[in-house]
């Protein structure tokens, strides 16, 4: 293998991508990102910036404690701390049913690294006494907190590039082939890149290149609502999202320390497959200030002064993508995390970096293996 | 209170009570809130992120320099909005407008 | 079924588009933000207020006249939405604010007269309170009888520079100094494309003449040095470097600054129109073919917002732009009507490239900014902080250095600290100022408070 060439070639430089980077390198490794545009654009730097645990499958605490650790560090790794602040996180809820389904959620002994609280009553409207009167009860997730996603992706590329890495933005690889130990990449323009190994980070186009190895991944690009407000008196510390089954009632939000309040979810615009922008739909912010306004009441006058989207992918059973290739040696993919991954970011860095550096992981990963698509998948000609 | 505005004309017009930081003061009907507050103080508001004072901009809604708090919380464009009989406006110190309960 | 016609604006142009609309049957719906019609120039005082138009309009005054007479003649033949701000567009609905009451509304077709606001040049201090745009400082004594402080200082470049002050003395108000960024030389050398109006030109001179009559001291060719103030009182003086490079300082209470007009074309970014760099200006305006239509189907543009010619010009562009929407829809134009406002326009556009020759806005001041200087008004963002993004996180965009700056991220979302902007990032990069784009526009266009008693009202005709 030509000592020229990358150990390891990530295409797409957005969260996954830049953090995998930047870990490789701690661990030695040369690393070249390939990106289509430029870091962060697409659902890296669009999300509502939650970094939380609660509320996620169980399957994937082990990896968002880890994750947690890191985020925590992030100075001292990346000399940058990306706005986190762990103010902590609620859920609310507004039925019995659901305070259950909190209850229950809550009660398994995997998320006691959580720290888990259920407020109700007198002791919640001490606590959070923002909570409109709908609400029943809030989950309290003490140690979650919140960054700020549009720095995320571009930091953690800067500091990889420190450690050595190659970026390389403007660049689309549309063909990827293994050529008997190496790898060779293609790009739109007609560069040709070479690695030993190769890690695929391209979010929702990640299926694009999974599917030259026979791993088609059935995933849809959706394109999730944010908005933001003017600069207001700081006084909302947790990150606060609504708990409901009712997909029209979601809305959370979370307020900067220069005092603006970020605010979204429970609305999708559904895109083309080939779709690189999510225009918002206006309708969006109107309906989010109706469910923010039943959440917080004391947000029923606020002035929104920005509205955004951005192009998520989301696998057809709402888990992402986290393994190496199962067929081929040497190819690894992190995508499609459904709208939940921004938390997870410096975690599945750090994991991807040691699955490629060592061949294992010590984080259990098994549920994001690609494989689990094999059977439902199409096989191809040739 | 010496005002930031200095009114040339108009001047016979019917007055109205409103109350700036608690103080009532007399406009005239027909003007707007933003001159209103600067015929009596020099600013409209603080800036959030220095230590300044704000008194607008632009006069024709664009500049969004202008928004400025009532006790009850709610939010005003001054440039763009016309007094009315009542209103208690506040410019320094939003917090205790903004009642989170 | 009767086509449905948005016209977004009440100005000179949208309010001559509708007439001419109207006069071939079509019910327009005309939604302007403000409380009455007549745009900014043409801006109607509040009913309680007693000054005629000679003294409003000066010059003009008939003009006004004219087209507020027009508007009202046309209230019973159009529905009239005033006081709504259209926020966002997406597909062929519009979504609007009427004081805090949510609506929507479909178009088959889009006609933007959104106008101009004042273009600017941050100078350092800019931000301190008594600071004030060019307009805005006119508005203030238009509509609200007042003068923007007892001891103003007016600074910038372009005609409004000196109509204003002249305004402001004709008034009884304190000016104290008009400081002119651009040299004389200029307007001589732009002077055979100013003589394309004549009438206009004149004008200039005999607000220069009331000016030099009231000793209030003109300097041109100057460079801005500082709006100096304080945080509790704010402005007390400003400072300057005069044409021999000079230091001059000239204590006042109020600035009023302005470099000549800048089109408002957030809604037709919305839209989805394409926009090209005009080199004479040194500004990104909305690609046009002949007859106002945008580069998308079904959406025209007219008037300031389009290219800044002035209210005689958007009355014409306004009425040739409805004979365009007209023929789309199917119905036969009298030609000699149009081309009375093409020969109109042809002068209109010649003087328009005159004053961006007497006038220019001086683009290289932005690159001179030192660090300390304010950028960005809205989120207190300094020329130092853009540098800095520029260079360590090799943002050369417009858009990425917003998401790293936050220049363009505060309540304006750009509408004044843009351009400057993009000369900074320019000359940080070693880039030309078109490569670095020009900000995405974002819905809402102007901040939105949707109130809880509302449900959407949802207007359609199909």
């Amino acid at each position: 293998m030509n000592s020229r060439h990358p150990d390891v070639i990530i295409v797409g430089a957005g969260l996954m991508g830049a953090a995998s980077a930047f870990f490789l390198g701690r661990r030695g490794l040369k690393v070249l990102m390939l990106e289509r545009g430029l870091v962060g654009q697409h659902a890296s730097g669009t999300n509502f910036g939650n970094v939380r645990r609660q509320g996620r499958i169980l399957s994937q605490i082990p990896l968002a404690n880890r994750s947690r650790a890191l985020w925590g560090r992030l100075p001292e790794l990346i000399g940058e701390d990306l706005e986190f602040i762990p103010t902590g996180h609620v859920r609310a809820c507004y039925r019995e049913s659901e305070l259950e389904l909190l209850r229950t959620y809550n009660s398994n002994p995997q998320l006691s690294e959580l720290g888990l609280t259920i407020y109700q009553g007198q002791e919640m409207r001490q606590r959070f006494p923002y909570l409109g009167p709908d609400v029943l009860a809030a989950s309290h997730a003490p140690y979650d907190g919140h960054a700020n996603p549009r720095l995320a992706a571009p930091s953690f590329a800067r500091a990889a590039v420190r450690e050595g890495a190659v970026l390389r933005e403007q660049v689309e690889i549309n063909r990827v082939e293994k050529n008997g130990d190496h790898f060779t990449l293609t790009s739109c323009a007609g560069e040709t890149f070479n690695a030993a190994k190769v890690l695929i980070t391209a979010g929702g186009w990640g299926s694009r290149l999974s599917s030259q190895f026979g791993e088609t991944v059935p995933i849809e690009l959706r394109g999730p609502h944010m908005a933001v407000t003017e600069p207001l008196p700081y006084r909302f510390k947790e990150v606060v999202g609504v708990f409901s089954e009712i997909k029209s009632e979601i809305v959370y939000f979370r307020q900067v320390t220069r005092g603006n309040i970020v605010f979204g979810g429970g609305y999708h615009t559904h895109l083309d497959a080939s779709a690189l922008l999510s225009p918002p739909d206006p309708k969006a912010v109107v309906e989010q200030l109706g469910r923010l306004r039943r959440l917080a009441p004391s947000l029923s006058n606020v002035n929104v002064i920005r509205t955004w989207s951005g192009v998520e992918g989301y696998t057809a059973d709402d888990r992402p993508i986290i393994s190496a290739s199962s067929q081929v040696d040497g190819l690894f993919y992190a995508f499609g995390f459904c709208g939940h991954g921004f938390q997870l970011g410096p975690g599945v860095g750090d994991v991807m970096a040691e699955l490629i550096a060592t061949g294992a992981s010590s984080t259990p990963i098994n549920e994001f293996d690609i494989s689990r698509f094999a059977a439902a998948a199409v096989p191809t000609t040739g | 209170m010496t005002g930031r505005f200095k009114r040339l004309a108009e001047h016979a017009r019917p007055q109205i009570t409103i109350q700036i930081d608690g103080q009532h003061v007399e406009v005239l009907q027909g003007d707007t809130l933003m001159v209103a507050i600067l015929s009596h103080t020099n600013s409209l508001r603080e800036s959030e992120f220095d230590k300044g004072s704000r008194a607008g901009f632009c006069l024709m809604g664009a500049c969004q320099d202008c928004w400025i708090w009532t006790t009850d919380g709610e939010r005003l464009r001054a440039c763009s909005t016309i007094v009315r009989e009542g209103l208690s406006l506040i410019t320094r110190s939003p917090e205790a407008a903004w009642n989170l309960v | 079924m009767e086509p449905r016609v948005v016209i977004v604006g009440a100005g000179p142009a949208g309010t001559r588009c509708a007439q001419v609309l109207v006069s071939y049957g079509i019910r327009p719906l005309v939604i302007d933000e403000n409380n009455r019609d007549g745009g900014q120039i043409y801006r109607r005082q509040p009913s309680g207020f007693t000054r005629g138009y000679s003294q409003l309009y000066g010059t003009e005054a008939s003009k006004a006249k004219a087209l507020h007479e027009c508007f009202d003649s046309l209230l019973d033949h159009i529905d009239y939405w005033p006081e709504t701000c259209v926020w966002g567009i997406s597909g062929k609905t519009l979504y609007a604010s009427c004081k805090g009451e949510h609506r929507e509304v479909e178009f088959d077709r889009l006609i933007l007269c959104t106008g101009a606001t004042d273009r600017l040049l941050p100078v350092k201090g800019w931000h301190h309170a008594g600071t004030f745009s060019l307009g805005g400082a006119q508005i203030a004594l238009k509509a609200q009888a007042v003068s923007i402080g007892h001891c103003v200082v007016f600074m910038g470049t372009g005609p409004l520079l000196y109509l204003v002050a002249a305004q402001y003395v004709k008034a009884g108000a304190k000016v104290a100094a008009v400081l002119d960024t651009s040299a004389l030389s200029q307007r001589l050398k732009a002077l055979p494309m100013m003589l394309a109006r004549p009438m206009v030109m004149l004008t200039g001179l005999q607000l220069m003449w009331r000016l030099w009559r009231a000793r209030v001291p003109i300097h041109t060719g100057i460079r801005p040095d500082e709006i100096q103030g304080d945080q509790t009182s704010g402005v007390c003086a400003v400072s300057w470097f005069d044409s021999a490079g000079r230091y001059q300082r000239l204590a006042c209470d109020a600035v009023g600054v302005g470099y000549h007009l800048r089109p408002e074309t957030q809604l037709a970014d919305l839209a989805k129109c394409a926009f090209g760099f005009e080199r004479e200006t040194g500004q990104w305006v909305m690609q046009l073919d002949d007859d106002y239509r945008t580069s998308r189907p079904n959406v025209y543009a007219a008037g300031d917002c389009a290219r800044v010619r002035g209210a005689d010009a958007a009355e014409a562009a306004g009425r040739l732009m409805a004979t365009s929407v007209l023929s789309d829809l199917g119905f036969a134009i009298d030609a000699e009507f149009v081309l009375q406002q093409r020969i109109l326009l042809k002068a209109l556009d010649r003087f328009r490239m005159g004053l961006a020759q007497a006038f220019p806005w001086p683009a290289d001041h932005a690159a001179q900014l030192p660090n300390e200087a304010i950028v960005c008004r809205c989120e207190c963002i300094t020329a130092g902080d853009l540098r800095a993004v520029v260079r360590e996180r090799h943002a050369c965009e417009a858009n990425r250095a917003k998401a790293f700056s936050r220049v363009g991220m505060g309540r304006c979302q750009g509408r004044y600290c843009a351009e400057a902007g993009a000369q900074i990032i320019a000359s940080a990069a070693h880039v030309p100022v078109e490569t670095v784009g020009r900000l995405r526009g974002q819905a809402p266009v102007r901040p939105l408070q949707v109130s809880p008693a509302t449900e959407a009202s949802k207007e359609s005709v199909k």
